[in-house]
C-alpha cells in the first residue's frame, strides 16, 4: 500500500522538475546533492588550511624551541609571552584544535560529506538523495558546528586544550587548565551539532544506496566507492550516538556537578565534592566511537582509491568481492578493538591480551586490501594522472602506517610506546596522510564532473611529489623520536638532557612540515584557477565505466536530462579481452558486446531486457 | 523531499522516509545501549549506591503501555477508514503520554525524597539521565503525533494515506518498548 502512495506523490512532483531557482536556493540553501557536496568541500578546504596552520605554529615551537616568536604577536596576541615565547597552555590548545579539526571537520565532514554527497546519486543512478532537505540540514548543522568551533579559537581563555580526545578529569574541571573553561563548553556544543550533522547525512546516504539504485544496479554491481561510503555511513550511525552519550555525561559533570567521570580529586590541596565516578568510563565510551571513527575517516579514501586505481590501471579491480568482504570485516572488527587505546589504564592483563588478538586480526582484512591494490596495479597499463599518483601514495602510506599498528596492537610493546611520538607517526601516516591523499585524489579525479573543467596536470604532479616526499620527511623521523621515548603533547623537551641529540631531527621535521604545507598552495591555486579558467572537460575524461560520466558536462538538477540510464554490468570491465575499447561502461548491455562476453554472460545477454522497463517479478 | 525519481525505480523498495526513520531509531538505540553499558561498567568499578525505585514507575509503565494500545487502535482505525476512531485513538494516546510525562516528573520527586539526587552518586544520576532522555524523545514523538492528529482532522489520514501514521506508530511503540527495557534494566542491575 505504500507503493500506491509513492506513485501518487510521483505524479504530483514530476512536472515541477524544471523550475527556476534564485541565487539563494541555488547556491546557499540548496537541496541539490552536487551543490551540497561542493559546500562540504569548500568548508573542508577552509578547515584544512586552519588546521594545517595551527600545526605549523606548534612545529615551530618543537623544532626551534629557542626561536623568538614575537612576529606572531599580531596574530596570537597574549598567547605570545613577554619573552617572545609561545604560551605553554596555548600549545596544548593548538594541538587539541589541530586534532579536532583534522579528524572531524576535514577528514570526516570534508571527505564523506563531499564525496558521499557527490557520488552516491551520480554513481547509483538517482536524481538526488532520498531527502534533499535532510541533506541540506546536514550541511547547515556542520556549518553551525564550524562557526562555534571557530569562535572558540578567539575567546580570551582560549579553545579546548585537553587533546582531541578531551579526557576528563582535565576536560571536566575549569580549575585545571584555562582551556577547560568556556573553550571546552564551545567544543562540546560544536561536537553535538557535528554529530547531528553526521547522523543526518549518514541516514540519508544509507537510505539512498538501499532504496534509490537504478534498474540493474544490484549490490554486486555497485562501484567500490559506493560500498565504502555505505559502510562508512553505517559505522557512523552506530558510533556517533555513543560519542553523544559520552559528551552528554561530560556536559553534566561540567555544568551540573554530577560525578560520572570524577572521583576523589584534589586541586591545590582542596578536595572536590565529586565521589563515585570513573574517568576510565569516558575512555571506554570515547574509544567505542574513536576506533570506528578512524575507519570512518579511512574507508571513503580507500573506496575512492579503488575506483581510481582500477580506472587508471585499465584493469578490473583485483578481488572485487574480497574488497567488499574486507571492508565489511574491518567495519565489524572496528567495534571490538577499542580498548587497544587503553592498554595502560590498568586493565586486566588477560583482557589486554584479548584486545591484542582482536586488534591483530584487523590487520588481515587491511592486508587483503593493500594486496589487492598492488595486484590491480601489477602489469596494468598505468596512466599516471595526478589522481592516480595520489592513490598510489595512499597505498604507500596505508602500508607503512599499518605496519606500525601491528607494533602498537601488542599490549606488551604498547606499554612502552603509548603516548609517544611513535603513535603520532603511526596515525598520521595510516589515517591522516592516507585519508588526506584520498581526498586529494578524489578532487583531482572528479573535478571535471564537479566544475566541468580540467585541473592542470603538471601542477597536480608537482603537488603530488612535493606532498609525498614532504609527508614522509615529516612523519618518518617521528618513529625514531617516539622509540627514543619522547612523549606526545609536551610543550618542550629542552630540559631533558638525553633528548638533545634529537634537536636536529626535530628541526628537520619542522622545516619539512612548513614546506609540505607551502606545497598545498599549488593545489589551491590549481583548484580555484581551474574552476574558472581550466580547460573545458570532455564528458568522460578518464574513459571510466561508472554512471556519473554518462551525465552532461555540467549535470543539472536531476542529473540526467532524460530517463535515468539502466545498468547491465559491473563497473570494472576494463581491457576486457575481445572488446573494441579498453573500457565498457556500465550502461552497455551484454547483448551489444557479443565479442567480449564470457560464457555465463552470454546467457545473461539472452535474457536481457533493454527496453528500460523493468520486469516486475519480485 | 525530492520525489523526482522514475516511478518504476522506487516501487520495488521500501518507502525512503520510513526507512530513514528506522535508521534514526538505530541511532537512538545506540545512545541507550552505550549508556547502559556505561552503567554496567561504572557499577563494576564499585562505589555504587543501592537505589530505592519510586513506586510511581509502575504506574507510568502501565500508562505508556496503554498509550501504545490506543496508538495501535488509531492505526487500525486508519486502515479501516474509520475517521472518528482515528481521532479518538490519537487524542487518547496524547493524553496518556502527557500523563506519563507528569508521572515521570513526580517519580523524580519521589527519587529526591528517597535521597537519590541528580548530583551525587552516579547510580542515582544515571536514572535521571535515562528517564530524562527517554522523555525528551517522547516529546519529539508527541510533536509528530500532533502533526498526524492535525492531518486526521483534515481527512488526510486513511487507508490510502498511511505513511505518516505508520511512522508515528512505529516510533511510539519503539518508545514504549524502550521504557520497558530501561525499567527492567534498572531493576535487574540495581
Ligand atoms: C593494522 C591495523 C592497525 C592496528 C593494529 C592499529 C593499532 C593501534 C593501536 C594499538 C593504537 C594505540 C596506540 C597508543 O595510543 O598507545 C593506535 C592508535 C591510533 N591508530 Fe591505529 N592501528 C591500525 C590501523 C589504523 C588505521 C587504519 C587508522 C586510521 C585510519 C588508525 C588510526 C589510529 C589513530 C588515530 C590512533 C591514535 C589515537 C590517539 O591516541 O590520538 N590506525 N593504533
Ligand atoms: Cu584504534
Amino acid at each position: 500500500m505504500s507503493v500506491t502512495d509513492i506513485q501518487l506523490q510521483e505524479g504530483l512532483t514530476h512536472h515541477n522538475e524544471h523550475h527556476d531557482q534564485n541565487f539563494i536556493s541555488k547556491y546557499i540553501f540548496s537541496t541539490d546533492h552536487k551543490t551540497i557536496a561542493k559546500q562540504f568541500l569548500i568548508t573542508g578546504i577552509f578547515w584544512a588550511l586552519i588546521g594545517g596552520a595551527l600545526s605549523l605554529i606548534f612545529r615551530l615551537q618543537l623544532g626551534f624551541p629557542e626561536m623568538n616568536l614575537e612576529w606572531l604577536r599580531p596574530l596570537l596576541g597574549q598567547w605570545i609571552t613577554e619573552s617572545g615565547k609561545l604560551d605553554a597552555e596555548f600549545y596544548l590548545a593548538l594541538v587539541t584544535m589541530h586534532g579536532t579539526i583534522m579528524v572531524f571537520f576535514v577528514l570526516t565532514a570534508g571527505l564523506s560529506g563531499t564525496f558521499s554527497n557527490f557520488l552516491i546519486p551520480l554513481q547509483i543512478g538517482a536524481r538526488d538523495m532520498a531527502s534533499g532537505f535532510m541533506n541540506m540540514l546536514s550541511y547547515w548543522f556542520f556549518f553551525a558546528s564550524s562557526v562555534v568551533m571557530f569562535i572558540s579559537l578567539f575567546i580570551e581563555t582560549g579553545p579546548a586544550a585537553g587533546g582531541w580526545t578531551v579526557y576528563p578529569p582535565l576536560s571536566a574541571l575549569p580549575q585545571a587548565i584555562q582551556g577547560s573553561g568556556l573553550g571546552m563548553t564551545l567544543w562540546l556544543v560544536s561536537m553535538a551539532l557535528f554529530i547531528a550533522s553526521t547522523l543526518l547525512g549518514g541516514i540519508n546516504y544509507i537510505t539512498t544506496v538501499i532504496n534509490m539504485r537504478t534498474n540493474g544496479m544490484s549490490f554486486s554491481r555497485l562501484p567500490l566507492t559506493i560500498w565504502a561510503f555505505f559502510i562508512t555511513a553505517i559505522l557512523g550511525l552506530l558510533s556517533f550516538p555513543v560519542l553523544l552519550s559520552a559528551a552528554l555525561l561530560l556536559i553534566f559533570d561540567r555544568s551540573f556537578g554530577t560525578s560520572f567521570y570524577l572521583s576523589e580529586i584534589f586541586i591545590a590541596g582542596e578536595a572536590l565534592p565529586n565521589i563515585g565516578g570513573s574517568p576510565i568510563l569516558y575512555q571506554h565510551l570515547f574509544w567505542f566511537l574513536g576506533h570506528p571513527e578512524v575507519y570512518i575517516v579511512l574507508l571513503p579514501a580507500l573506496g575512492i582509491t579503488s575506483e581510481i586505481i582500477a580506472t587508471n590501471s585499465r584493469k578490473p579491480i583485483f578481488g572485487y568481492k574480497a574488497m567488499i568482504g574486507s571492508m565489511l570485516g574491518i567495519g565489524f572488527l572496528s567495534f571490538i578493538v577499542w580498548a587497544h587505546h587503553m592498554f595502560v589504564t590498568g586493565m586486566n592483563p588477560f583482557l589486554g591480551s584479548v584486545f591484542t588478538i582482536l586488534t591483530l586480526v584487523i590487520a588481515v582484512p587491511s592486508a587483503i586490501k593493500a594486496f589487492n591494490y598492488i595486484t590491480t596495479l601489477w602489469k596494468g597499463n598505468i596512466v599516471f594522472t595526478p589522481a592516480m599518483l595520489f592513490s598510489i601514495g595512499l597505498v604507500s602510506f596505508f602500508i607503512s602506517g599499518g605496519l606500525t599498528g601491528i607494533f602498537l596492537g601488542n599490549s606488551v610493546l604498547d606499554i612502552n610506546l603509548h603516548d609517544t611520538y611513535f603513535v603520532v607517526a603511526h596515525f598520521h601516516l595510516v589515517m591522516g596522510s592516507a585519508s588526506f591523499f584520498g581526498l586529494l585524489a578524489g578532487v583531482y579525479h572528479w573535478f571535471p564532473k564537479m566544475f566541468g573543467r580540467m585541473m592542470d596536470d603538471r601542477l597536480g604532479k608537482i603537488h603530488f611529489w612535493l606532498s609525498f616526499v614532504g609527508i614522509y620527511l615529516v612523519f618518518f623521523p617521528l618513529h625514531y623520536i617516539g622509540i627514543a621515548g619522547f612523549p606526545r603533547r609536551y610543550y618542550s623537551f629542552t630540559s631533558f638532557e638525553t633528548f638533545n641529540i634529537y634537536t636536529d631531527l626535530n628541526a628537520l621535521v619542522s622545516v619539512a612540515a612548513i614546506l609540505t604545507f607551502a606545497a598545498q598552495f599549488i593545489f589551491l591555486f590549481n583548484f580555484f584557477y581551474s574552476i574558472f579558467r581550466g580547460k573545458l572537460a570532455p564528458t568522460n575524461p578518464w574513459k571510466s565505466n561508472t554512471l556519473e560520466w554518462t551525465t552532461p558536462r555540467n549535470p543539472g538538477h536531476g542529473n540526467w536530462p532524460g530517463t535515468i540510464p539502466s545498468v547491465y554490468r559491473w563497473p570494472y570491465d576494463y581491457s576486457k579481452p575481445g572488446a573494441k575499447d579498453d573500457f565498457i561502461p556500465q550502461t552497455v548491455p551484454y547483448s551489444h558486446t557479443p565479442e567480449s562476453n564470457l560464457e555465463y554472460e552470454k546467457e545473461i545477454a539472452g535474457n536481457e531486457n533493454i527496453t528500460g522497463v523493468e520486469k516486475m517479478d519480485a | 523531499m525530492t520525489g523526482q525519481v522514475d516511478a518504476t525505480q522506487r516501487v520495488r523498495s521500501m518507502h525512503p522516509q520510513k526507512f530513514a526513520m528506522w535508521l534514526f531509531l538505530v541511532s537512538v538505540v545506540m545512545i541507550f545501549i552505550s549508556l547502559s553499558s556505561a552503567y554496567i561498567v561504572k557499577k563494576g568499578v564499585g562505589d555504587w549506591e543501592y537505589i530505592k525505585f519510586p513506586p510511581l514507575f509502575q504506574v507510568t509503565t502501565v500508562l505508556i503501555i496503554l498509550s501504545s494500545v490506543m496508538m495501535h487502535f488509531a492505526y487500525i482505525s486508519a486502515k479501516r477508514n474509520n475517521i472518528k476512531h482515528i481521532r479518538i485513538g490519537l487524542i487518547a494516546t496524547a493524553l496518556l503520554a502527557i500523563a506519563f510525562v507528569v508521572g515521570q516528573y513526580m517519580a523524580w520527586i519521589q527519587l529526591v525524597d528517597a535521597g537519590h539526587f541528580f548530583v551525587g552518586n552516579p547510580s542515582g544520576s544515571f536514572i535521571y539521565v535515562f528517564t530524562g532522555l527517554h522523555v525528551i524523545h517522547l516529546f519529539g514523538a508527541l510533536v509528530f503525533l500532533f502533526i498526524v492528529l492535525g492531518k486526521a482532522f483534515k481527512y488526510e489520514v486513511h487507508s490510502k494515506s498511511m505513511v505518516r501514521i505508520e511512522m508515528c506508530t512505529t516510533f511510539w511503540h519503539f518508545l514504549g518498548g524502550l521504557w520497558l527495557y530501561l525499567y527492567l534494566f534498572l531493576i535487574f542491575n540495581n
